[in-house]
Order: structure tokens, then C-alpha cells, then sequence
């Protein structure tokens, strides 16, 4: 019998992977988008398996508009690393010091 | 072990497996490759949940959009990943420390928690039973009537992205030769053309 415990864990595996992914990739951008990606997964597979176990709808709706945000993130954040790589020549997050902050 | 629980095993390991892969996965390439698969078997978790329109949005906007968009990045920029991933030997104890710190946390969060007693009374839609409608056709009943406003504005949120993401990329190059048509409209036959008399043997 597949119980919520079971769901909630792959989730929580999936998140803490994502965040391990942004903390072994410091310089690769990419890979730190992808991980975020993991991660509103994760979110994703919480929110439907709640949905799915209380028997409420909203759930699944509400993973329908986090797709869309991660989506529309997903192409900015693209756009951003495209336009950094025409201005610098590399992607390397550590090198992201123009504006001395 | 019912078929339903060896799905579930398959599906979750696989997902969790090809996570793994993403963050550690020397080529970015296969990175997204590895990010397809965790879509994919995450879609194969929803699909035994029984959210299959979620699942088909999973893979449809995932895989066909976001990841192929990943790709087209990876594949379009000219980068050394070789000495970006430099330093993942440094970063891989701290990284390892604080996944499992989180996921220690995340555990006890999980082992100690329960619903409210009254969680059973706050659902705003009830789920109808699989004879009244399925999945796809609940979902469409509740996002074009309660939640008009909010899908309108992730459309919205659609629309900026997209605008956004071409106001950020789009290059006017100047050393190129255009097209303009205005300039093209107002030649004037008369002044486009000058008729010159030459004399024979002279020349201009």
C-alpha cells in the first residue's frame, strides 16, 4: 500500500538533491537552474500528493500555476545566462562581480 | 508486493537516481538528459496518483518546453565545462553535510506531524468520484470557473516571460545592411536618375 509517507519522501529526497545540487555547482549556472527546477518539483509532487490524499482539487490546480511560474522563470533565467555570456564570455556565477554588490 | 507498490519503487528510484545524476553528471548535456528522466518519472508518480493531467502537463510542458529549452542553452553556448566543475571537490563535503542536515530535518518534520481534526472539513473542492468525472474534466471544471482570475493571470505571467526573454536577447546589429522601407517609398524617379550628354570621344 502506497501511503503519503511514501510520496512526501521521495519529495523531500528530490528537494534536499536540488539543494545539493546548487551547493556542488557553485560556478555552473545551468546546473543551478536545473537544480531549482528539482526543487519546484519536488514542491509539485508534495502539493499533488496532498491533493490526491485529502481528495481537494485545489491542489492540483495550484500545481498547475507553480508549473507555469517555473516555466516563465526557466526562459528568463535562460535569457538572462545568454545575454551574460554575450557581454562576459563565460558563465561562471563566481565571476558575476560587475556591479560590486 | 502488488504491481501498484513495484511501480511506485520503480518510479520513485528512478526519479530520485536521475536527480542525483543532474547535479553530478560531468557533461551538462547529459545533465539535461538526466533532468528528462526525473520529469518523466515523476510524471509515472502522478499518473499513480491518479493526477494524470498533471502528469501530461509534466511532460508536455516540461520535457517538450523547459528542457528542450535547457538544452538548446547548453548546447548554443560556447563554454568550458570542464573548468566549471573545478572546484566540485571542494564543495561536495559542505554540500553533502547540508543535504543531510536538511533531510534529517525534513524527516523529523515528517515523523512528528499529523492533519488537523477538522482538516477533513476545509476542502474548498471536493475531488468527485471517478463515475462523476475524471481527473482532466474535474480540473477544467474548477481552473475556467473559480479560478478564472488566477489561470488569466498565469498567462500574464506567460506573456511577460515571453516578452521579457526577447527584450533580453534581441540584438540590433548595426553592421549589417537593412532593409528600410520608408527610404525605399520616397525615391523619386527624378532625382534617383541623372541623364548625362557625353560627347563622342570625350568622355565625362
Amino acid at each position: 500500500m502506497i501511503t503519503l509517507e511514501h510520496y512526501l519522501g521521495v519529495a523531500a529526497i528530490l528537494f534536499v538533491i536540488g539543494i545539493f545540487g546548487i551547493f556542488v555547482n557553485r560556478k555552473n549556472v545551468i546546473i543551478i537552474l536545473m537544480s531549482i527546477e528539482l526543487m519546484l518539483l519536488a514542491v509539485n509532487v508534495n502539493m499533488v500528493a496532498f491533493s490526491v490524499h485529502l481528495g481537494d482539487l485545489v491542489g492540483q490546480v495550484f500545481t498547475l500555476f507553480i508549473l507555469t511560474v517555473a516555466a516563465a522563470e526557466a526562459a528568463i533565467g535562460l535569457a538572462i545566462l545568454v545575454c551574460f555570456f554575450r557581454n562576459r564570455g563565460t558563465i561562471a556565477v563566481e565571476d558575476v562581480n560587475v556591479m560590486k554588490g | 508486493m502488488t504491481i501498484t507498490l513495484f511501480a511506485f519503487y520503480v518510479f520513485a528510484a528512478t526519479a530520485i537516481g536521475a536527480g542525483l545524476l543532474v547535479v553530478l553528471a560531468r557533461n551538462p548535456v547529459h545533465s539535461v538528459l538526466w533532468l528528462i528522466l526525473a520529469f518523466f518519472s515523476v510524471a509515472g508518480l502522478f499518473v499513480l496518483m491518479g493526477a494524470e493531467y498533471i502528469a501530461m502537463l509534466l511532460a508536455i510542458v516540461y520535457v517538450g518546453a523547459v528542457a528542450v529549452l535547457f538544452l538548446f542553452v547548453v548546447m548554443m553556448l560556447d563554454v568550458d565545462f570542464v573548468e566549471l566543475r573545478s572546484g566540485i571537490a571542494n564543495y561536495l563535503p559542505m554540500g553533502a553535510l547540508i543535504g543531510a542536515v536538511l533531510l534529517m530535518e525534513l524527516g523529523m518534520a515528517y515523523g512528528h506531524w499529523t492533519f488537523a481534526g477538522e482538516a477533513g472539513n476545509l476542502l474548498q473542492s471536493p475531488t468527485p468520484t471517478l463515475s462523476e468525472a475524471d481527473n482532466t474534466y474535474a480540473l477544467g471544471q474548477l481552473i475556467y470557473t473559480d479560478y478564472i482570475y488566477l489561470f488569466q493571470a498565469s498567462g500574464l505571467i506567460l506573456l511577460v516571460a515571453m516578452i521579457g526573454a526577447i527584450v533580453l536577447t534581441l540584438r540590433h546589429r548595426k553592421d549589417i545592411k537593412r532593409q528600410s522601407v520608408v527610404a525605399q517609398m520616397h525615391r523619386d524617379p527624378a532625382k534617383a536618375m541623372e541623364l548625362k550628354d557625353v560627347k563622342p570621344g570625350q568622355g565625362l
